[in-house]
């Protein structure tokens, strides 16, 4: 009996073989935290009674959710996570200025590969799938066991198939393939498996719209979203990766929970409506929603590639006088090609604001937050109540064209409303 | 860890997401003391004003979905909840609320069988879930045996702490 990716790299990691269900104890290869779930993690981590951590050059330390800090408490947050990189000598820890939001920069450093197992205190660790890694969120406490041990405990996952056929439409991408995906099963539709995706339009897909669609596979209830390792990925790698890897393929008689088949020639750009990232219809179903902001950027969406696209809608045109636009850039590194490459002059001369890395106000904490009554269209990924402001505001979810066609217009559309 | 447990029911629906259990605006606080003050804030503002130790949370699906957040169990801790009983928990906050010892048991009969306000008695040991008002009992779904020894040295800095000290003896 053949295996899927996720139990392959599971069974390796364990050093026995797997199977859906079973709890076991795997090997990590990257260990990840973030200012607000570092914190939790050091006081866990020293009670531990250990004097190192296993590897300082396998755990990566992210000031990105409240940072630049947002206020003192989140200032004191970002100090303890510097003052415990610099204690135990942790190697991949990027201060403010330098970084970039985690998801972003960890793959684009190198830092994740083919066959690796990561955990992350974040749920969208899973964006690591995308570089056929098996990737997934845990607490800060599961966090400081990994930090101190190399090891955490793991339910081996069942893994559901979903294949992609057909042509994208113009302006569909990632983003809207997973928000497809997640109206489809819903937020419990994937829920403790692995997904895994492919087919032929994956096949053709960019690196940056894969790193969208396994960020959010979480959104589906999911432990991980996996791709398989293809040129695109190899293309991606070369010149990043900082250690040799070795890609995982499912076998052809591996055991699928379910499979399921979805024709992307029918979809156009999806709109997640509140409060939930299953509330998914097509851009032209919308109506006639008026916006008060844009937010454009974000793990799932803070890519050059989704700038590109976002620029090319703001070219030329402005944003509306009732909406502000803010755009993100996922990294310093994507910051600064904005800036070299015209990209940040189009965002400002279009009434835009351009913004140094930070996850911001997708989870609520800076950098745009929402009064009563204001909705926002955005390319983050999550829209519960509250999620970015007053619970009387409300978060759209989609992808940065229809984000940046949304700011033109002042109200929710897609690229092909713009005149 | 006490093993029978007994407090008044708080009723909630499907996909209570860790937004709801502790908005982001207070990810800059860690203890569970201070997060308890927010707990429950943006759906129910009477809860962290009203909830008593010992008290039950009763909710359907998916709950705790949404973020990583170990700050939303650790809100429920601080508050003085029991137990969590759901319809059925998302990943990270389960294995959370394992590893900071906050109980949860999985039982959609018990959700269908418990009202807001009612007194409902948990017995961990067993998984019996009891509403005494209506006097029904239900059985919640066992820990893996894996499991249940986190559990049982309260949490898996306990459970990691006794493997290492074990380790260096031998």
């Amino acid at each position: 009996m053949g295996h899927t990716i996720a139990e392959k790299i599971l069974a390796a990691h364990a050093g026995e073989a797997v199977r859906p269900g079973q709890l076991i104890e795997v090997a990590v290869d990257m260990v990840l935290a973030n200012d607000i779930t570092a914190p939790i993690a050091m006081r866990e981590f020293e009670r531990l009674g250990v004097d190192r951590v296993f590897d300082p050059t396998r755990i990566a330390l992210v000031p990105d959710h409240f940072a630049p800090n947002k206020d003192i408490k989140a200032a004191e947050q970002c100090k303890t996570m510097r003052e415990f990189a610099k204690r135990y000598g942790i190697l991949h820890y990027w201060e403010v200025g330098r970084m970039g939001i985690e998801h972003v920069i960890l793959p684009d450093q190198g830092l994740t590969l083919p066959g690796d197992v990561v955990v992350g205190a974040d749920s969208h660790t899973c964006t690591y799938g995308a570089v056929n890694a098996f990737a997934t969120g845990m607490g800060s406490t599961d966090i400081a066991v990994a930090m101190a041990t190399g090891r955490i405990w793991m339910k081996v996952p069942e893994t559901l198939k979903i294949t992609y056929h057909g042509r994208l439409k113009p302006w569909v991408g990632g983003k809207d393939l997973i928000l497809y995906t997640i109206g489809l099963i819903g937020v419990e539709g994937a829920r403790y498996q692995a997904i895994e995706f492919g087919g032929p339009a994956i096949a053709a897909l960019p690196m940056s719209g894969r790193l969208t669609m396994a960020n959010m596979a979480i959104e589906a209830g999911a432990k991980a979203g996996l791709f398989g390792f293809d040129e695109i990925t190899r293309a991606y790698l070369d010149g990043r990766a900082t250690r040799p890897y070795t890609p995982v393929a499912a076998d052809p008689d591996a055991a699928y929970v379910h499979e399921i088949e979805i024709d992307v020639g029918q979809i156009e750009p999806q709109v997640a409506f509140p409060h939930l990232p299953s509330h998914v219809r097509p851009v032209s179903q919308a109506g006639t929603v008026k916006i008060d902001q844009v937010v454009i950027g974000s793990c799932t969406n803070g890519r050059w590639d989704d700038l590109v696209v976002a620029a090319e809608i703001l070219r030329g045109r402005r944003v509306h006088p009732d909406v502000r636009c803010i755009v993100i850039p996922g990294s310093q590194e994507i910051y600064l090609r904005a800036v070299r490459e015209g990209l940040a002059q189009v965002f400002v001369e279009a009434g835009a604001v351009v913004s140094t890395p930070t996850c911001g106000p997708c989870l609520g904490g800076h950098m745009g937050i929402l009064a009563a009554g204001e909705r926002c269209v955005s390319t983050t990924n999550r829209n519960f109540v509250g999620r970015m402001g007053h619970v009387e505001s409300e978060v759209y979810l989609a992808n940065p064209a229809v984000a940046a066609a949304s700011a033109v217009l002042g109200y929710i559309a897609g690229p092909q409303q713009i005149g | 860890m006490n093993n029978v447990l007994k407090g008044r029911a708080w009723k909630y629906g499907d996909n209570v997401d860790t937004d709801a259990i502790i908005p982001a605006r207070y990810l800059n606080m860690s203890t569970p003391e201070a997060l308890a003050q927010h707990c429950m804030e943006d759906i129910d503002l009477s809860f962290a004003g009203h909830v008593q130790p010992g008290d039950v949370v009763v909710a359907g699906s998916n709950f705790g979905c949404g973020s990583s957040r170990e700050h939303a169990p650790l809100a429920l801790k601080g508050a003085g909840v029991s137990c969590v009983i759901a319809k059925s928990f998302a990943r990270i906050f389960y294995r959370n609320a394992i590893n900071i010892g906050l109980p949860i048991l999985e039982s959609p009969q018990a959700v269908a069988g418990i009202e807001k306000g009612n007194t409902v008695q948990v017995d961990l040991t067993t998984g019996t879930i009891t509403n005494l008002d209506t006097g029904q009992t239900f059985q919640a779904e066992p820990y893996p045996p894996f499991l249940i020894g986190i559990i049982q040295a309260g949490g898996l800095i306990e459970y990691t702490r006794q493997r290492l000290t074990n380790s260096e003896r031998q």
